[in-house]
């Protein structure tokens, strides 16, 4: 049940990697393969209870995934102790800011969608 | 058995297991001590895992090449991890529809916000041109992330990095900054701490309830795909203004 399932992830990417490739698209492998994956999906009306559990799977340890690549910083700790202040404050800024740009618009938008009209 | 001490030293410093097993160990350590401090954000086991093995690394003298022989079958399984994130989207794809065009908009402008303005802020303080193409798609979540620094150029290891780092900003000061500027539709919020910090700030949102948590989500796999699309576009126009 669940080696199916992971197949059928795997062939989802393979697929969006050649994709990818072939028509030198700006978008990973893996993007194009959750594209067409969540296309199967609305046009079999439908999740199977293995395919749930699978991603599930994979998706309740996604941190785990990150470790090794994160562990890579130690190649970059020369870099992080010279340009330290404008990490730091790239990070913090810019991710408040899209915060707040993402919350209000919905915000605005949803208060004058609320009298009936669907926007 | 000195020798035989070594030969088995010699053994575990250069097999794959231990760098897998050591992996496995850290994170599931830096799990139990989140949930042992009650979920402090600033305890991540992700930055936990990270910081443990790479202290442990370089306490050893061992290479990170070495280590990656074996930790590349779990980074291996980001990608099907990635195309798995179709699933809760499809699942949450029918709360959507109603307030479709808010969150396309919302969607669009927080995105290349994200990227923008890492990237500006970055370039004002004198940031490296290696460092700006990494920061460019930190609000993405991982995998995608690293594929798009990979293309543009960046280094995708210093990019897992900012993406994490990213994640717990978004996942300890989000909520404060949307009660500031009274956003407390939980929708809206959700939404907007998903797009900026990705899986960590989906963890957090789900804190705050559950239809935030479903938003967030939601927002994490739309702004991984804005993000691959929109990223390598916004660096194409930037790159005549910065470089």
């Amino acid at each position: 049940m669940v080696l199916k399932y992971l197949t059928v992830l795997l062939v989802c990417q393979l697929l969006g990697e050649v994709i990818s490739r072939a028509a030198g698209l700006p978008v990973p492998g893996p993007v194009i393969g959750m594209a067409l994956l969540f296309v199967g999906l609305m046009l079999r009306g439908g999740v199977p209870d293995g395919l749930r559990t699978t991603a599930g799977g994979l998706l309740d340890h996604l941190g785990l995934l990150f470790v090794p690549a994160g562990v890579g910083v130690m190649l970059h700790l020369p870099r992080l102790a010279d340009e330290y202040p404008a990490i730091v404050t790239a990070l913090i800024g810019s991710t408040l800011l899209a915060i707040v740009v993402t919350g209000v618009i919905i915000k605005l938008m949803s208060r004058s969608g609320q009298d009936g009209t669907t926007p | 058995m000195s020798e035989r001490v070594a030969d088995i030293w010699v053994y575990l410093a250069a097999s794959p297991l231990t760098a897998l097993t050591l992996t496995l160990v850290a994170y599931q350590l830096g799990t139990w001590l989140f949930r042992a401090s009650g979920g402090m954000a600033l305890l991540n086991p992700v930055l936990l895992a990270i910081l443990a093995l790479a202290s442990l690394l370089w306490a050893t003298g061992t290479a990170y090449e070495t280590f990656f022989a074996g930790a590349q079958f779990v980074h291996f399984l980001l990608g099907p991890a990635t195309v798995a994130l179709a699933v809760p989207l499809y699942r949450q794809f029918h709360q959507v529809r109603r307030s479709a065009a808010a969150l396309m908009a919302a969607l669009l402008c927080g995105s290349l916000t994200a990227a923008g303005t890492a990237v500006g802020i970055g370039w004002l303080l004198g940031a490296s041109r290696e460092t700006l193409l990494s920061l460019a798609p930190k609000s993405a979540t991982t995998p995608i992330a690293m594929g798009v620094a990979e293309q543009l150029g960046g280094l995708p290891s210093l990019t897992a990095v900012l993406v994490i780092l990213t994640g717990i900003v978004g996942a300890v000061m989000g909520p404060a900054v949307l009660r500031l500027v009274r956003v407390r539709d939980q929708r809206a919020a959700g939404f907007a701490i998903g797009l900026a910090s990705h899986g960590i700030g989906t963890a957090r949102a789900f804190q705050m309830g559950e239809v935030a948590g479903a938003f967030s989500g939601l927002a994490m796999g739309l702004n991984g795909l804005a993000t691959a699309v929109l990223v390598p576009l916004l660096f194409g126009l930037m790159r005549g203004l910065l470089f």
